[in-house]
C-alpha cells in the first residue's frame, strides 16, 4: 500500500519535471502567437531594419551575430580544450594535474557576470588600444571561448579517462612516440567525446546573455569585420524586454523560441553522438 | 579478450616514423609537447589574470561595513546588505521548490525505471534540454507565467520559482549519481529482510545517498547564485531591503551587472560584490567536487 502511494507520488513529481519543457514551450508560443499572426514570420527576416516600436522587425543581423559569436567561440575554445585535456591526461606531472583540475573547475563555476565584468573592464580596453572601439565581435568571441572552454575540456577529459588502457599499451608496444600516439590513436578513439563537448559548448555559447551583452557593444548590424560591435539575439531580449509592449514584446518572445529551437537541436545532436558512440 | 586491432593505425606510417624518419618523429613529438604545454599555460595565465583582477580590485572596497550597510546612491557607496538578503530569499525559494521535485524524480529514475529503457532515455533527454536552455529564455517564461499569469509581479517569489525550474536538471543529476553509488548489496539485503520498497528507500538508500543529495543542493545553490539573465525580468532589480517575498529585489549577480553597465563610477563596488560572489561559488564548488570524489571512492570500495 505504502509502496503504491510512493510510486504514484514519485511519478507525479517526475511528470511535473518532464512536462516543464513542454509548459515552457507553450508559454513562449502563446506570447508569440498574436505577433506571429499579425506580422508574419517572413518580415522578421525581410524588414528594412530592427526598430520594433516603428513596426520594423528584422532580426537577421542579430541571428548572424549570435551564430558568428558561437562559431568563433568554438573555433577558439575547442583546440585549446582538446590540447589541455590531452595535457592533463598524458603530459602533466602529477602535482600539475591537480592544479589543472582546480583551475578548470573554478572556470566552470565562475558566473557569467564576472566574465562580463572582466571583459568590460580589462579585455575591451586592451582590444580598443589595438582596434577601436573595443566592444566588438572579437571581445564577445574571446570572453565566450573562455566560458565554454571548461565545458569542452571536462567532456573531452572524461572521454580520455574512459578510453581503454589497451590502446595506450598497444601504442607503447609499437614504440610510437607520444605525439604520434595522441594524434593517430587517442584523438580518433575519442572523436565522439570531442563532438559531444563541442555541441555542449556551442549550446552554452549561443544561450549566453550577460557576458555577451557586456562586451559586444550591442549595435544592431551585420559586422563587417571582427572589430565591429554586434548585438546577439540573447542580448537583444535582455536589453529591450523591460520596456517592450505589444508586437515588440511578441518579437522578443519569437527570438526566444528560436533560441530554444537551436538549443533543442544541439542537445539532440549531442544525444545522438553519445548514444551512437562506438564501444571502442 | 578482444585481440583484433580496430584502430586507424596505418602500419606503414608507423614504420616511417619510428625507423626512417626518426629525427622527423622526434621533431613533431617536440612540437606537440610544446603545443599541449602552451595550451595549458595560456589557460593558466588567463585564469590568473581573471581571478587576480577580481581579487585585487575587489579587496580594496571590501569591509564589514560593506556587507552590513544599505545600498546608497545606486551602489556607488554604502554596502550590499539588502542585496544579500534578497539573494538569500531567492535562493531559498528556488531550493525549497526544486529540492523535493528533484529528489522524487531522481528516486524514480534510479530506483524504479529500467536504466536503459525508452522512458528513462526520454526523461534524461528532456532534462538535458532543460539544462541547456538559455537562462534568458527561462526569464521570459518566468515573466509570462509567474509575473503576469499568476500575478506575482516583479518579486522574490517570481525570481525564486523561475530559478527553481532552472536548477532542477542539475539537482536531479547529482541526486541520481548519489543514489546509483549506493551498492546493490544494500538493496538486496533490504529485499532479503522483506522490507517494503518505501522502507528500504527511507531507512537504507536515502541515508546512504546523503552525500549525493547534499552535492545536489549545493550545485543548485551555485547555479542560482550565479544566475543573472533569468532574474532581470522576474525578480527585478530594486535595491531596497525586501519586507516580504512579494517585494522586488536584486541578487548579487544582478548588482554586479547593474554597477558595471548602468552606474558610472560603479566599477569598484562591482568588483567588491563580484569578489564576494566568486568566493561563495568557489567554496560551494570545491565542496561539491570533494563530495563527488568521496561518493566515487565509497562506491568503488563497496
Amino acid at each position: 500500500m505504502t509502496d503504491r502511494l510512493l510510486t504514484w507520488t514519485l511519478g507525479a513529481a517526475t511528470l511535473v519535471v518532464v512536462s516543464l519543457i513542454a509548459v515552457i514551450a507553450v508559454f513562449l508560443l502563446n506570447e508569440s502567437l498574436d505577433t506571429l499572426n499579425r506580422v508574419g514570420l517572413g518580415r522578421f527576416f525581410s524588414d528594412s531594419g530592427w526598430s520594433p516600436t516603428m513596426g520594423r522587425f528584422n532580426i537577421l543581423p542579430m541571428i548572424v551575430a549570435s551564430v558568428l559569436l558561437m562559431a568563433g567561440a568554438v573555433i577558439v575554445a575547442a583546440p585549446l580544450a582538446v590540447l589541455t585535456a590531452v595535457f592533463l591526461r598524458f603530459y602533466a606531472p602529477s602535482p600539475v594535474v591537480d592544479t589543472g583540475r582546480r583551475i578548470i573547475e573554478v572556470l566552470a563555476a565562475m558566473p557569467s557576470v564576472v566574465y562580463g565584468l572582466w571583459g568590460l573592464v580589462v579585455l575591451v580596453p586592451v582590444i580598443a588600444a589595438w582596434q577601436q572601439p573595443g566592444a566588438s565581435l572579437m571581445a564577445g568571441i574571446l570572453v565566450l571561448s573562455l566560458m565554454i572552454f571548461p565545458t569542452i575540456t571536462i567532456v573531452v577529459h572524461s572521454g580520455l579517462t574512459a578510453m581503454p588502457q589497451r590502446y595506450i599499451e598497444a601504442s607503447l608496444a609499437l614504440a610510437l612516440n607520444r605525439a604520434y600516439m595522441v594524434r593517430r590513436v587517442v584523438l580518433p578513439a575519442i572523436r565522439a567525446s570531442i563532438a559531444a563537448g563541442v555541441t555542449l559548448g556551442a549550446a552554452r555559447a549561443i544561450g549566453e546573455t550577460m557576458a555577451v551583452m557586456m562586451v559586444t557593444g550591442n549595435i544592431v548590424a551585420v559586422p563587417g569585420d571582427l572589430f565591429d560591435p554586434v548585438r546577439a539575439l540573447t542580448s537583444n531580449i535582455a536589453l529591450e524586454m523591460a520596456y517592450a509592449l505589444g508586437d515588440h514584446r511578441g518579437a522578443l518572445y519569437i527570438s526566444s523560441l528560436l533560441l530554444l529551437a537551436v538549443v533543442i537541436l544541439l542537445v539532440l545532436i549531442n544525444e545522438f553522438i553519445v548514444s551512437n558512440k562506438c564501444e571502442y | 579478450m578482444n585481440l583484433s586491432f580496430r584502430t586507424n593505425v596505418n602500419t606503414d606510417s608507423v614504420r616511417a616514423t619510428s625507423l626512417i624518419g626518426l629525427r622527423n618523429g622526434q621533431l613533431s613529438d617536440l612540437l606537440f609537447t610544446a603545443a599541449v604545454w602552451g595550451a595549458f599555460l595560456t589557460v593558466t595565465v588567463v585564469f590568473l589574470w581573471l581571478v587576480g583582477d577580481v581579487l585585487i580590485r575587489g579587496v580594496g572596497a571590501l569591509s564589514w561595513d560593506f556587507v552590513v550597510s544599505p545600498v546608497i546612491d545606486s551602489g556607488r557607496s554604502g554596502g550590499i546588505a539588502p542585496v544579500l538578503v534578497s539573494t538569500a530569499c531567492i535562493v531559498a525559494v528556488a531550493l525549497a521548490v526544486a529540492f523535493p521535485l528533484a529528489l522524487a524524480s531522481a528516486i524514480l529514475i534510479s530506483e524504479f525505471l529500467p536504466r536503459t529503457g525508452t522512458v528513462s532515455r526520454l526523461v534524461i533527454v528532456s532534462f538535458d534540454v532543460l539544462a541547456g536552455m538559455p537562462s534568458i529564455v527561462f526569464g521570459l517564461f518566468g515573466n509570462a507565467l509567474f509575473n503576469q499569469l499568476l500575478g506575482f509581479g516583479y518579486s522574490l517569489l517570481s525570481g525564486g520559482l523561475t530559478l527553481a525550474c532552472m536548477v532542477l536538471p542539475f539537482m536531479i543529476k547529482a541526486n541520481i549519481d548519489g543514489l546509483r553509488a549506493v551498492p546493490r548489496s544494500y538493496r538486496e539485503a533490504g529485499d532479503a529482510l522483506a522490507m517494503s520498497r518505501a522502507s528500504i528507500l527511507w531507512h537504507v538508500l536515502l541515508p546512504a545517498a546523503i552525500p549525493g543529495i547534499i552535492a545536489g543542493v549545493l550545485l543548485g545553490m551555485g547555479r542560482a547564485l550565479a544566475e543573472t539573465a533569468a532574474l532581470l525580468f522576474t525578480s527585478g532589480y530594486v535595491t531596497r531591503m525586501p519586507e516580504s517575498l512579494m517585494d522586488s529585489g536584486r541578487t548579487i549577480s544582478i548588482h554586479v551587472y547593474d554597477l558595471a553597465m548602468n552606474v558610472a563610477g560603479g566599477d569598484q563596488m562591482a568588483y567588491a560584490s563580484a569578489l564576494i560572489l566568486v568566493v561563495l561559488l568557489i567554496i560551494i564548488n570545491f565542496t561539491v567536487v570533494r563530495l563527488g570524489d568521496w561518493i566515487q571512492r565509497c562506491s568503488l570500495r563497496a
